[in-house]
Order: structure tokens, then C-alpha cells, then sequence
């Protein structure tokens, strides 16, 4: 069993690659489940086609710790099985300790079976505090890829995921398996991102190029994968799927300082203006 | 007198030695900073010590946390509130009742200081805040219990997350039309249990005091700082009551709300901790002009004095020879029993690390016992309990004591009243300590060893050196001190005995004392003394040639 923890700036579409990724992965025949860890407990969304999750921490709220596994994960595209975590609601208690809470409650109730293939921690987008560090403190992820885009904040949280990790990998287990670009068509985005990648020890494991596809398919609560199985993005979405089953390169990445990020970024993002 | 001088030169030595070997053992840093913590009184000199800082990480302290400041010792023991202690089941079980602070309803008050009342967090409380919880706590409480005023405490976890322990009690309050204070004193705050109490002062004064509208009585005092632990403020008030003296209230053992709401009413504020509580008195004295007096209970030549110096404040002819009556009475009553306690006592010597007043109060004490304390620290006073008030103004402000809010209030212009004429306060000033205290410096004796936030290390090694006949201190040393041969007197809860205060308490601790002392259990522990080497020393081969 691989578990996979992705990262990345809130807002860089971790939970919509996540889920194009597993669907892919689901398609090649592996068996997986997703964890949502974010309060909002939007991460299974596209693959339960809308169905409106019940999370853990709801479920333990309200009908404490005796809790059967099957009122808390549910099955969707291709067989993917999916758990919100879910949280307080905004404000109020620790969702940090919620996230730690509803994954100890899903090994004591055994979601962790043998068969599985693959499990996905989909990571709320700000580290804010050591229970979103979970997945990888406890050496629960293996492996973590983290989505940016070509933009400055993207790169400078991926950087300060990798730190992260860094501290972790010490303790755990824990490597970086390499960085996702969900392109935002940022000026020479591509060569910028290997460039970073490279500089912090790691690949450019995939390059997922911007198709209004995407958000076709998630107006239909649908991954693009099982909207239009046939479109380019769908191939995209397959070969990022083939890269990650195939990747043997972990490491534990070395963060950059400040200074040098932004020389990355002056490097290849200034263009000459044509 | 030359062999006492003599015995006093072997003290000091021993006093230094020990000193420079515990420094000597230390890393650099911990070394620089563990030696400003201590010092040998010289009378001499203008000493000056650091206190009230962070211990150094690793170092075993006995100090305690803001919330057992707070909630442990001053608002737990108001016997008719309802303490409810927002967190964890642990946090309420160690507070409750563990400081032996006793209580008893005589004015038609409810006592509820039996119960342990707690929100009892679980992980859920945490994740999703326990604000819920609280509320449901707060109407079960009142429902059940019928109680006139609240107070919340809050815990480590509760600053934690968040909850809004405030808006709480304010809700509370208006639903419920009684009183409902709320405390943020979590655990974490401040460097010692000193955090706590300065919290507690600060809701009790902003909340409580002055809300009472009684009619004033005369000869009225508050005794502040005095927490009835073992029943020390029943002996304290079974005198003052037999002098003349009406006790508005007590902070806090013994006390109630009830009579706090009313304690501006007072004539004077008696101060026996003044550590805990010196924010109140001060507070007290600003707002409504009421001075205090620092008195001592513990010790009967103390209390004398005590009741001396507030009888000459009252100025009253016919009270100063009740006082003087009350005192020849109390004295022939204890006579005997002192007295042979004294002579099995006489010429031991003993040990103090307490508080932030008992190991100067306790000194008195067995000075009245011929017991000569040769060392004496405090867990979590501040420079003002060492050095005396007059080093206020010289305390630097850290971070850690900013974090403490520090309330400023206003005189109360309706209220306000002085007993006394600002001369004649002025000139009292000059023969007691009116709103003033000297310290623990002052007090104690030449080359006495004066320390602060002792550790066990060191404790360990003033045992060795000094060899006490006795060492007062707390539970978490007690035992590792009579495995060292040496007995060890609880003084926070007096071993389940007491009252100490006053002068059947003084007979009451000279009996525990020569039982402790003459007890046929220490010949059969072999101190390390006895099996270690008191040199050092190795062979070293002499080169020939």
C-alpha cells in the first residue's frame, strides 16, 4: 500500500488534480481510497459525483466513538473510496486536532485494508499547525507530491511545504516524490518549474497543462476522466497517473531560501518583452 | 556566643561551599543564570536577587502553573461559588481540595468547596470547541445547585482553541441573573503559579469586590492572602474576633462571595501572603482608601506584633488593652507546651523552600521554637517578597509579565473614605509596615541562605552541606529529602494536620515538629553523607628523577 499525501498552496486545485489522478489510477485497475483532510471536506466531490459526503468528525460528534466504517466512507468512480475528515466549523475548537483525531478513528476502525493500493491524504492548503502535518509527522505518507503553478506564491508554499518535509523526513519516512504543475500559463512556466524542482532536489513529475475541460467536467460533479474519458486532458490526467505508479525517485527535498526562490523567478519569468 | 559564632562561621562556610560546587556542576549558561538566584544575607549589604523568571528547561522545579495559581489557590477556597474548571478531567482533580483549604458556611452561605466541578473536555470538545460544553455545564450547575456566583477557569486547551470563556460568563450572567466570572488562566501563562494569582486578583477586584452594599461596621478588617489551609484562618479569627474585630472577609480561605461583594467597606486590609494577593490590597487602596498592613499569624512573638501594630492603627485606648488582655490570656494557655517543645527543639536547625511568604512567616515560628532556619526560598515570589516593596519601581517588566494584565483602577470618589489622616498614616508608616512589606531578606538572619525557585539538584546539595534538622517544603520533595535522613514538614498542606496560624497553632506545629524531628525512623536511614567519601582524593605517582 502506497500513501500518498498531496500539498500545495490552497487554491492551486490539489483536491481537482487529486481526484483526476485517482480516477486515472482507479482506471488502470488499482484500488484506492481518498482521505480528505480539509474542514471544508470538499476533496471527494467530483469522484461521489456530488454526493454530499458525511464526514468523520460529524459522525463522531453525533454519534460517538461507536462508529461503523461504512457510515463514513463511501464508494464512487471506479470503485475509489472516499473519507471526509471534515472539522469545526470556522473559528471555533481545532480543526489541526480534528484532522489527527479522524485518522487514528479510521484505523481503529480498520479502513486501512490490505488489498488497497493507494491511499490519497488530499491536505488542506496552508499548514497552519502540526495536525495538518499529520500525514507525514506520523509517517502515515510515505511519499508527497505538491501541486504549484508557475506563480510566486504557489512556488514560495511549495518551498515551505518542502521544509516541511525536511524536518519529517528526519523522524519518518517521509520523501518528496516530486512537484505537480497545475499550469496556470504563467510565461515560460515549464522550464521555471523544473528549474525549482531541480533546485530542490526533486522532478517536475508531471506538467498538467489548463483546459477549460476541468471545469466542465466539475460543473457535472464529474472527474474529466469519467466526463469526457476521450479529451486531451484525460491523457494528461493518465500519464500523470502512469508517472506516479511508476516514480522510484523519493527524496528529502533541500528548501531554498528566499533570495534564491526569487532569483528563480527573475531568472525565468522575466521575458524579453517581444 | 563564641560557639554560636563559631557554629555560624561553619554554617556560612558549609553554605559557600555548597553553593560554589552546585554552580561549579552546572553548564556555563545554566551556571549564569542559577547564580543570580541565590545569595548569602549579609546584612551589610544592599543584596539584590532575580526571581520570578523562566526555569531552565531540564531543571526539576517545584513551581506550579497559572491555572493552579489561579483556580488552586485563590478562587478555589470562596466556599459558596461554584468553581468550574473548563478542561481536561486532570486539571480538575489536582485542584480540588489538594491545598487542604477548609471552609465552613456560618452566615447561611452555601459551601460547595466538597465538589470538583469540571467541563471534562474530550477530544471532540477540542476539535469543535467547548463552548457547547461549557454552557451545558454552566445551566447544570445552576439548576443543581442554586449557586449566587460562578467562576469559570480555563485550562491549557481552552486558550488553545480558542473558546471564548468571557462572552460565556457574560451570557451566563444575564440568563441566569447571578454573578459569573470567568478566569483566562491557562496553565501555560506566566513563569510560575505567580501568573495565576495575579489573574485571580484581577477578576475578584473587577468583578466582585465593591458590588456588596452592606452598611458599614466598625473595627472592620479584611484578612487578605490567608488560606485557611488546616484551619489557619479559624485560630486567626477566633482571636481577632475575640479582641473586637469584625472580619468582613477573607481571601480567600474560608471566604465567600457573599462577603467578598462587600469588602471595600473595610478599615483596614490585614495582608498576611503577599504574594498572592498584594494586587488586591493595592487595588483596594487606590479605589477606596482602605491601607494595609502586612501582618504575620505565624508565630506567636509575629502575631503579637500583629495585633499590637493593628490595635495602634485603630488607635483605640480601650481595644489597645483588649489586645493586650487577649494576648496575656492566649499566652498563658500555650505556656507550658510551648515550653517543652522549645527545649526539645532548641538549637536545631531547619530548612525552608515555600510559597511566596512562608518561608519568611515560618522562620518566626521556629525562632519561637529556638529552631534556627539556615536556609530559606521561595517557588515563585518576585523580587519585591526578597528585597522588600521599595524595589518596585526597579523591577524590569519581561515579556512573560506583560502577557498578565495589569489593571488600573480609578478612586472611587462616592466611596473613597480614609480612617486615617494622610499625617497620621504617614507617621504610622514609620513604625509598622503600613502598605509596605520588607521582604524575606530582612527578615532572615545573617548568612542565611536565601534562594529562589530551588531545585531538587541543589536541594540534594544544601541537604548535604547544611545537614537541617528539618526542611519545610512541598510534596513533590518531601520524600526525596527523608530518603536523605532528614525530616520533611509539608507546608503548603501541613501533612494533614494544623492549624499552625496564631497561638494554638504554634503548639499545634511545635508538637508536629519535635514528633518529626525525635521520630526513631531517621537512625535507620544512612544518609549519603555517611557512605561518601568526605574527601577526594587520588593517588598520584611521584616521578623520580
Amino acid at each position: 500500500m502506497r500513501q500518498v499525501a498531496i500539498y500545495g498552496k490552497g487554491g492551486i486545485g490539489k483536491s481537482t488534480t487529486t481526484q483526476n489522478l485517482t480516477a486515472a489510477l482507479g482506471e488502470m485497475g488499482k484500488k484506492i481510497m481518498i482521505v480528505g483532510c480539509d474542514p471544508k471536506a470538499d476533496s471527494t466531490r467530483l469522484i461521489l459525483g456530488g454526493l454530499a459526503q458525511k464526514t468523520v468528525l460529524d459522525t463522531l460528534r453525533e454519534e460517538g466513538d461507536d462508529i461503523d466504517l461504512d457510515e463514513i466512507m463511501k464508494i464512487g468512480f471506479k470503485g475509489i473510496k472516499c473519507v471526509e475528515s471534515g472539522g469545526p466549523e470556522p473559528g471555533v475548537g481545532c480543526a489541526g486536532r480534528g484532522i489527527i483525531t479522524s485518522i487514528s478513528m479510521l484505523e481503529s476502525l480498520g479502513a486501512y485494508k490490505e488489498d488497497l493500493d493507494y491511499v490519497f491524504y488530499d491536505v488542506l492548503g496552508d499548514v497552519v499547525c502540526g495536525g495538518f502535518a499529520m500525514p507525514i509527522r506520523e509517517g502515515k505518507a510515505q511519499e508527497i507530491y505538491i501541486v504549484a503553478s508557475g506563480e510566486m506564491m504557489a512556488m514560495y508554499a511549495a518551498n515551505n511545504i518542502s521544509k516541511g518535509i525536511q524536518k519529517y523526513a528526519k523522524t519518518g519516512g517521509t520523501r518528496l516524490g516530486g512537484i505537480i504543475c497545475n499550469s496556470r500559463k504563467v510565461d515560460n512556466e515549464l522550464e521555471m518549474l523544473k528549474a525549482f524542482a531541480k533546485e530542490l532536489g526533486t522532478q517536475l513529475i508531471h506538467f498538467v497543462p489548463r483546459d477549460n475541460i476541468v471545469q466542465r467536467a466539475e460543473i457535472n460533479r464529474k472527474t474529466v476522466i469519467d466526463f469526457d474519458p476521450t479529451s486531451n486532458q484525460a491523457d494528461e490526467y493518465r500519464k500523470l497517473a502512469k508517472a506516479i505508479d511508476d516514480n522510484d525517485m523519493f527524496v528529502i527535498p533541500k528548501p531554498m531560501t528566499q533570495e534564491r526562490l526569487e532569483e528563480i523567478l527573475m531568472e525565468f519569468g522575466i521575458l524579453d518583452v517581444a | 556566643m563564641p560557639y554560636k559564632n563559631f557554629k555560624n562561621g561553619v554554617i556560612r562556610m558549609n553554605a559557600e561551599k555548597a553553593m560554589e560546587k552546585i554552580l561549579d556542576s552546572y553548564p556555563a549558561k545554566v551556571m549564569k543564570n542559577r547564580k543570580k538566584h541565590m545569595l548569602i544575607k549579609k546584612s551589610d549589604e544592599k543584596q539584590e536577587i532575580t526571581a520570578n523568571t523562566r526555569t531552565i528547561p531540564g531543571i526539576i522545579t517545584n513551581r506550579g502553573c497559572c491555572y493552579a495559581g489561579c483556580k488552586g489557590v485563590v478562587v478555589g477556597p470562596l466556599i459558596d461559588m461554584v468553581h468550574i474548571v473548563h478542561g481536561p478531567i486532570g486539571c480538575s482533580y489536582y485542584t480540588w481540595n489538594t491545598r487542604r483549604n477548609k471552609g465552613k458556611a456560618t452566615r447561611g452561605e452555601k459551601n460547595f468547596l466538597h465538589y470538583c466541578f469540571s467541563t471534562d473536555m474530550q477530544e471532540s470538545d477540542i476539535v469543535f470547541g467547548g463552548e457547547k460544553k461549557l454552557r451545558q455545564a454552566i445551566k447544570e450547575a445552576v439548576e443543581i445547585f442554586k449557586p449566587e456566583a460562578i467562576t469559570i477557569s480555563a485550562t491549557c486547551p481552552v486558550g488553545l482553541i480558542g473558546d471564548d470563556i468571557h462572552t460565556v460568563a457574560a451570557e451566563a450572567e444575564k440568563e441566569y441573573g447571578i454573578k459569573v466570572v470567568a478566569f483566562s488562566c491557562e496553565g501555560y501563562k506566566g513563569v510560575s503559579q505567580s501568573a495565576g494569582h495575579h489573574i485571580a486578583n484581577n477578576g475578584l477586584m473587577k468583578h466582585i469586590i465593591g458590588t456588596g452594599n452592606d452598611e458599614k461596621i466598625p473595627y472592620s478588617i479584611n484578612l487578605l492572602g490567608e488560606y485557611n489551609i488546616g484551619g489557619d484562618e479559624w485560630e486567626i479569627s477566633r482571636i481577632l474576633t475575640k479582641i473586637g474585630y469584625n472580619i468582613i472577609s477573607t481571601m480567600t480561605g474560608n471566604g465567600s462571595y457573599e462577603r467578598l461583594k462587600n469588602a471595600h467597606n473595610a478599615d483596614l486590609n490585614l495582608v498576611q501572603c503577599h504574594r498572592s494577593i498584594n494586587y488586591v490590597a493595592d487595588m483596594i487602596e487606590k479605589k477606596y482608601g482602605t491601607p494595609w498592613l502586612k501582618v504575620n499569624f505565624i508565630g506567636i512573638q509575629s502575631t503579637i506584633e500583629t495585633l499590637r501594630n493593628m490595635a495602634k492603627y485603630f488607635g483605640d485606648e480601650d481595644l489597645i488593652k483588649r489586645t493586650e488582655e487577649v494576648i496575656a490570656e492566649e499566652l498563658a494557655d500555650i505556656k507550658d507546651e510551648m515550653e517543652y517543645y522549645r527545649n526539645m527543639c532548641s538549637g536545631k536547625t531547619a530548612m525552608l523552600f515555600v510559597g511566596g511568604s512562608r518561608a519568611h512567616h515560618y522562620q518566626d515560628l521556629f525562632k519561637d521554637l529556638g529552631i534556627e532556619t539556615v536556609l530559606a526560598g521561595y517557588e515563585f515570589a518576585h523580587r519585591d517578597d526578597y528585597e522588600g516593596r521599595d524595589v518596585l519601581p526597579h523591577i524590569q517588566i519581561d515579556a512573560d509579565s506583560r502577557n498578565i494584565e495589569e489593571l488600573h483602577v480609578e478612586k472611587d470618589e462616592k466611596r473613597y473614605r480614609l480612617y486615617l489622616s494622610p499625617e497620621k498614616l504617614e507617621q504610622l508608616k514609620k513604625e509598622m509596615p503600613l502598605s509596605n512589606y520588607e521582604g524575606l531578606i530582612k527578615a532572615s538572619k545573617e548568612n542565611t541562605v536565601i534562594i529562589d525557585d530551588l531545585n531538587h539538584f541543589e536541594t540534594e546539595e544544601f541537604i548535604k552541606a547544611l545537614k537541617p534538622d528539618v526542611f519545610g517544603s512541598g510534596i513533590k520533595d518531601k520524600y526525596v529529602i527523608q530518603k536523605m535522613g532528614v525530616f520533611s514538614k509539608q507546608m503548603h498542606s501541613y501533612d494533614y494536620s494544623g492549624p499552625y496560624a496564631g497561638f494554638k497553632g504554634a503548639v499545634n506545629f511545635a508538637r508536629d515538629i519535635s514528633a518529626g524531628i525525635f521520630t526513631p525512623a531517621w537512625s535507620y536511614v544512612v544518609p549519603p553523607w555517611k557512605k561518601e567519601p568526605l574527601l577526594e582524593a587520588s593517588m598520584v605517582e611521584k616521578e623520580v628523577g
